[in-house]
């Protein structure tokens, strides 16, 4: 039954009354009175040069973009197999690949980077197999750095863009794989030439929402790294818990979110319409 | 060339492996929690229920705990309902700004929450909001909506308008017509919705970590607080509970969808 166009809205009302409320006026507000405390806009633009351009937050800026980075492609390599699988498995070897990403997906980040700490911790159960195995002297600092990081990260956004990828490849006519099959293309050949043409926008979205989640990341990071670790997001909350220092929270938020946002929009653009932005 | 079974077989090796090493951690965890040994080892040298005691016996993880479910409960049943209404009007409604709209919905999920937690958190400590759980629900709705709106689009897709229009035209008032047919017909993803908004509010931790407070902690706000101290075997025994919680949801929801249809998860 279509609606009116008055009945729409008021539907919507409810919705809107709490993303404008509790989300949009908020960060509006503390942006603008954060940055305002500086001054003149003038001084604003000072500022934001100085903090922007100093060798910390260049440190961390250049820490963001290299973790996510190495995260994104090692997620995508895991990924992608994994979701060919999926997207290939019927039955109980289905239910059983979708219940190895959904339960870690959907159990909650701290739990589950608590669960790579207990793992490689100095006394872990990788430590234990490698130095039982005899491939190791002592014990791998495998915590507290950037591979313990790497590792953290990788675990927690792997669901992500299994899901992506699934999406894309589950939407490739089979009948076309078998044509290519039909008129002479070896098994590597359909696979390059028809299969992976047809899912790079899903390798596209997968990579993109992979690395806007991977740049936004606190927990794990906070969790698993060392001093050389620190990340965005890590320095905002610093700022604000630490030092109560809003301006420079202020300024780093809008790089985050600047850069978050444009990515979100080219990323809207692969995304298979309605699948992908599924959760968190 | 490699053969294409041995193909094959490699691509299943691998998967087999790589879908171990995915769950693998999370079991580790729930079964090193129910040691007996005096720190986490794997495998456990003996077996007691000494942690999941001290969990238990502690005043403050069992606040945590009842915090957590007070949070999670309003933060389910005001986002399904709010939802459902956003939901409805986007499926059913025809209006030039709804594909704006509905990016705009989204965004929650995109924006990292870090940038949420401190927006609000500033508005909050100026309101004396913090550690105030209603006001905790509240701001969960808002990253909770973005789920439940892609689960009850769905949903609500699968309704067919015929029948709401029969309805009518058999008398039946918009609210009849509510209750009678589309509630009905939409309820297994009402269910879902409302199980996914709860994990995700149980689950939360970035918005919770800057506005509980010291009133209002959650369980994974407590997590983190003594993680920052130690990384103690208490933890894998509320490790163990979250798992819990989450299967469950997950073994709830998939029976709905074996029953009904409809649910959250990708369907074959």
């Amino acid at each position: 039954m279509p609606l009116g166009r008055l009945p729409a809205w008021l539907l919507l009302a409810p919705a809107l009354v709490l993303l404008f409320g509790v989300f949009l006026m908020p960060i509006g507000w503390f942006l603008v009175s954060s940055l305002r405390e500086l001054g003149t806009l003038a001084d604003i633009r000072e500022e934001m040069e100085a903090v922007l351009f100093s060798d910390t937050i260049g440190r961390v800026i250049l820490n963001t973009n290299g973790i996510g980075a190495v995260v994104t492609l090692l997620v995508l390599l895991i990924g992608y197999p994994v979701s060919y699988a999926l997207s290939r498995a019927r039955g109980f070897a289905f239910t059983l690949i979708l219940l190895c990403i959904v339960l870690p997906y959907f159990t909650s980040t701290i739990v589950r980077t608590y669960a790579w700490m207990v793992l490689l911790g100095r006394n872990g159960l990788i430590n234990q197999v490698l130095l039982g195995l005899g491939l190791i002297g002592a014990p791998l600092d495998l915590l507290y750095n950037r591979t313990g990081v790497v590792i953290g990260m990788t675990y927690v956004l792997l669901p992500y863009m299994v899901l992506t990828l699934y999406a894309a490849m589950k939407a490739v006519d089979p009948r076309l794989l078998q044509a290519a099959e039909g008129m002479g293309a070896s098994p590597g050949q359909v696979f390059r030439r028809v299969f992976m043409p047809l899912t790079l926008h899903g390798v596209v979205a997968g990579v993109l929402i992979t690395f806007i989640l991977a740049i936004g990341f606190f927990i794990t990071p906070a969790l698993m790294g060392g001093p050389a670790d620190i990340m965005i997001a890590m320095l905002i909350e610093r700022e604000v818990e630490l030092t109560q220092n809003w301006p420079t929270a202020a300024m780093m938020t809008i790089v985050l979110l600047a850069v978050t946002l444009i990515l979100y929009a080219v990323y809207s653009r692969y995304a298979e319409p309605g699948q992908g932005e599924l959760q968190r | 060339m490699m053969g294409p079974v041995l193909r094959a077989t490699l691509l299943k090796a691998l998967v087999v492996l790589l879908c171990f090493g995915l769950l693998a951690p999370i079991i580790i965890v729930a079964i090193a929690s129910f040691s007996g040994d005096g720190y986490l080892k794997f495998p456990p040298e003996s077996l007691s229920f000494r942690w999941y005691e001290r969990f238990l016996g502690d005043p403050r993880w069992r606040a945590a705990i009842l915090n957590s479910l007070f949070i999670g409960v309003m933060t389910s049943a005001l986002s399904t309902l709010v939802g459902f209404l956003a939901a409805y009007a986007m499926v059913r409604g025809e209006f030039r700004t709804k594909r704006v709209l509905a990016s705009l919905l989204l965004t929650p999920v995109i924006v990292p929450h870090v940038i949420t937690a401190v927006a609000v958190y500033f508005l909050s400590a100026r309101m004396g909001l913090v550690g105030f759980r209603p006001w905790i629900a509240v701001a969960h709705t808002v990253v909770a909506l973005p789920v439940v709106l892609v689960i009850l689009q769905s949903a609500l897709r699968t309704v067919d308008p015929a029948l709401e229009r029969a309805a009518m035209v058999c008398g039946c008032t918009r609210w009849g017509v509510f209750r009678r047919v589309v509630l009905p017909l939409a309820l297994p993803g009402v269910v879902s919705a409302a199980l996914f908004s709860f994990l995700t509010s149980f689950d939360e931790l970035v918005i919770s970590l800057f506005l509980a407070g010291i009133r209002a902690e959650t369980l994974p706000v407590r997590i983190w607080n003594s993680l920052l101290l130690e990384v103690e075997p208490t933890i894998a025994a509320v490790s163990t509970l979250l798992i819990a919680v989450t299967a469950a949801a997950l073994a709830i929801d998939a029976a709905i969808r074996r029953f009904r249809g409809g649910g959250a998860l990708p369907a074959r």
